[in-house]
């Protein structure tokens, strides 16, 4: 059968299971929008190639399916980098296509012409120009292999437009042909062992869970370990939802904004069991000083992370479920043959101790005074269903987003967390509810975020993918603010945006969703149920809150997690 | 600062040596030069051709760098898919060569000596001119570095290095690796 380029590449995306693309034609890429028209595969029509990006990435991070952007050559690739080093940093699977100018323009500054694989090498796991439409169906083929296999993450194919063009006999490939390409992702025995010895030896033990239970859907298998072993769980910024944050074992989030409790749990623990973590330094602070006594087993599918921060004491390279599954099994062993657990009773009355005296908090707001931030995503939280996804952008929203919601399944939270990438809300939710229709989605943005890709609503009016976003309007960059609050001596500089301009009703009037401003405390339940019955259109909430309002607690960057900056309500006396 | 430099000096303390065997294809030399170019270091020499099997190539990589920050480095390269072994030879235990073209001041009055030496060392006279001479050299880079040096003295118009190329040797024990294996150590 002959197929042209064009048509190779629609059909070794249907061969893929694909279907969904989020994308923007233009001049090179255009012969791959024609067999487009004749094909099941469902296209979203972005308003901003970055959008793309950010929709493929929250329809991976929901669906745990590659999320595929397509968009033509020049400014269009160049548009796409954010998401690809956004997709990069968060480990997400995702497979963008970008036109290219024809094979014999190359290298002559032609008309929207890039180095894109140039320009991407560096924030895609791999990335390939492709030279003869022969080669699409193999790279193709790879390319999803390598996004979703191992440690997952973007991949680029750059296509010529004479590829596209030209005519090449079909075949769909039985095998990818990547010599170089292995990921381990069985654990090795003596590590396993090692690993289970030393769980049952310790006793101030924690699970420091990161996005990579995610990524090997082995937040059963991690729910497996902690209920064997009785240990508590901290979930990182990337791992929310993998552990139930209503389960008695779970401490919640660590890190620069994480609650006084996992932050202090990691610090004095005699071991760190980190799952699918990479002691990212928003989670260790200085890292000298981060959890001085602990020994630590790292199980993470990745061997560059082995080592890169703290050297491991058990390093077991292999795929978390995997791992898990071994180490529970092997601790079930040695428990079966008399083997008997350290007494954790006294660290786990400590914990029980900071936890009763470090709650998060916040001072309500009085009468007359600004809405708070918290007590509006608090009013969201008790107003949806519990599956609900919520995704964020990137600032102080985003952490109170991910302090005050109640995570009770895996996948139910997307967000920015290696690059913090502002923007990045409103089109991942998208994606999202494109993955996941049946689920409610909100996306929770600031104000600054929500400027710089609200365009999307119009995509999301038009294609009828009706999510939800609530803006905490503080007329900030909030984040920024407070860094120049209690570091730069109150010294504001050029972080003062509006509340009135834009008008957020107007503007999201004018994409075609429903606007509501809520500005009392007794407007927030009315406007939310209000939200929550609208199915056929996207909603927009902007609360106007508190621009005085910090995230507490904050570890100051570089300094040691026992430097914990509490809620003025708080003080560190009995965090020891 | 040039970022795959090719200096001409022995190789000092913290330089190491990476047998890197990667896909014969576009792009790749590129990918593994970006990797050292991102963290700051410096490719002290470089050299690159395809092996006895067509579909891959070898990259002999003299680096400058601290062996921690190298077992990163070498872990990250790995990572890419384009890349199927990275050995570490250690000196001791591999044969390195390297090749050298020169073309030195050699007026009739001190030619003889200049022939003398190229003899000494057993190298190659490939051109004479009226007064200089291109010469050749190959051989382990210690040599080639004194060679260098003793043909200054006669004035060097023009030099280019390889850079070494190295296999581990075949006696003793397989040459030293690290980080080649997907299994943590």
């Amino acid at each position: 059968m002959k197929l042209t380029g064009a048509q190779a590449l629609i059909k070794s995306l249907e061969m893929e299971g694909v279907e969904v693309v989020f994308g923007l034609p233009g001049g090179c890429i255009l012969p791959a929008y024609d067999p487009l028209l004749d094909s099941a595969i469902r296209h979203i029509l972005v308003r901003h190639e970055q959008g793309a990006g950010h929709m493929a990435e929250g329809y991976a991070h929901v669906t745990g399916r590659p999320g595929v952007a397509m968009v033509t050559s020049g400014p269009a690739a160049t548009n796409l980098v954010t998401p690809l080093c956004d997709a990069y940093m968060d480990s997400v699977p995702m497979v963008a296509i970008t036109g290219q100018v024809s094979t014999t323009a190359i290298g002559t500054d032609a008309f929207q012409e890039c180095d894109t694989v140039g320009i991407t090498r560096s924030v895609t796991k791999h990335n390939e120009l492709v030279m003869s439409a022969e080669e699409l169906p193999q790279v193709i083929r790879e390319a999803f292999h390598i996004a979703t296999t191992g440690r997952p993450g973007p991949v680029l194919v750059d296509v010529p437009k004479d590829v596209l063009q030209a005519t090449m006999e079909w075949y769909w490939p039985d095998t990818v042909d990547l010599p170089g390409y292995k990921p381990t992702t069985k654990g090795h025995p003596r590590m396993i062992r090692e690993a289970a010895r030393l769980i049952l030896a310790a006793e101030r033990p924690v699970i420091y869970a990161g996005g990579g239970i995610l990524k090997a859907r082995a937040a059963e298998s991690l729910r497996a370990l902690a209920e064997l072993t009785g240990i508590h769980v901290v979930t990182t910024l990337m791992a929310r939802g993998a552990f139930p944050d209503d389960h008695p074992l779970c401490l919640g989030m660590p890190g620069m904004h994480g609650n006084a409790t996992a932050v202090t749990a990691l610090q004095r623990a005699d071991l760190l069991i980190t799952l699918g973590a990479r002691f990212d330094d928003r989670v260790t602070g200085k890292v000298s000083a981060f959890a001085p006594e602990a020994k630590v087993i790292h199980v993470d599918i990745d061997p560059a992370e082995q080592g890169k921060v703290r050297r491991p004491d058990v390093p077991i390279v292999g795929d978390c479920r995997q791992v898990i599954d071994e180490i529970v099994r092997e601790i079930a062993n040695l428990l079966a043959t008399g083997e008997v657990q350290a007494d954790t009773t006294a660290w786990k009355a400590r914990v029980s101790g900071w936890r009763e005296l470090y709650p998060l908090a916040y001072e309500p707001s009085r009468a007359g005074d600004a809405l708070k931030p918290q007590f509006c995503l608090e009013a969201l939280r008790d107003s949806v269903p519990e599956d609900t996804i919520l995704v964020s952008g990137v600032g102080q929203h985003q952490m109170w987003a991910s302090q005050y919601w109640r995570f009770r399944h895996p996948y139910t939270w997307v967000n920015s967390g290696g690059l913090g990438t502002m923007g990045f809300s409103v089109p991942a939710a998208i994606g999202a509810k494109v993955g996941r229709p049946d689920r409610m989605v909100w996306a929770v943005d600031g104000d600054g975020c929500f400027q710089m890709t609200a365009q999307e609503l119009v995509t999301a009016s038009t294609e009828r993918i009706p999510i939800k976003v609530a803006i905490l309007n503080n007329s900030y960059l909030g984040m920024v603010r407070q860094w120049q609050e209690m570091f730069y001596d109150e010294r504001y500089s050029e972080v003062y945006l509006s509340p009135d301009l834009p008008d957020y009703v107007k503007w999201a009037e004018a994409m075609g969703c429903i606007g509501i401003r809520v500005e009392e405390p007794e407007e927030v339940q009315p406007a939310i149920d209000k939200a929550n019955q609208i199915d056929d259109r996207p909603v927009v909430v902007e609360f106007r809150v508190d621009a005085r309002e910090k995230v507490y607690p904050m570890v100051p960057a570089g300094l040691s997690n026992d430097d914990i900056v509490l809620p003025p309500s708080q003080n560190r006396e009995y965090l020891r | 600062m040039s970022y795959v430099g090719i200096e001409s000096a022995s190789v000092r303390l913290h330089h190491h040596i990476l047998s890197v065997l990667v896909e014969n294809k576009a792009g790749v030399l590129a990918r593994v030069a970006s990797l050292f170019a991102r963290r700051g270091y410096n490719i002290f020499s470089l050299a690159v051709a395809p092996t006895e099997d067509p579909r891959f190539s070898r990259i002999t990589i003299v680096v400058d760098v601290e062996s921690a920050p190298l077992e990163q480095v070498t872990k990250q390269l790995f990572k890419l898919i384009n890349v199927v072994k990275i050995t570490e030879l250690d000196p001791r235990s591999s044969v390195e060569r390297e090749l050298l073209l020169a073309t030195v001041r050699a007026e009739p009055a001190n030619r003889g000596q200049v022939v003398e030496l190229a003899k000494i060392f057993e190298g190659k006279i490939l051109a004479v001119g009226p007064d200089a001479l291109t010469v050749s050299l190959e051989g382990h880079p210690d040599k080639i570095d004194d060679f260098e040096e003793l043909l200054r003295g006669y004035g060097i118009v023009e030099l280019q290095r390889t850079g070494r190329v190295a296999l581990s040797k075949l006696e003793r024990d397989q040459a030293r690796t690290r980080a080649t294996s997907r299994k943590a150590s």
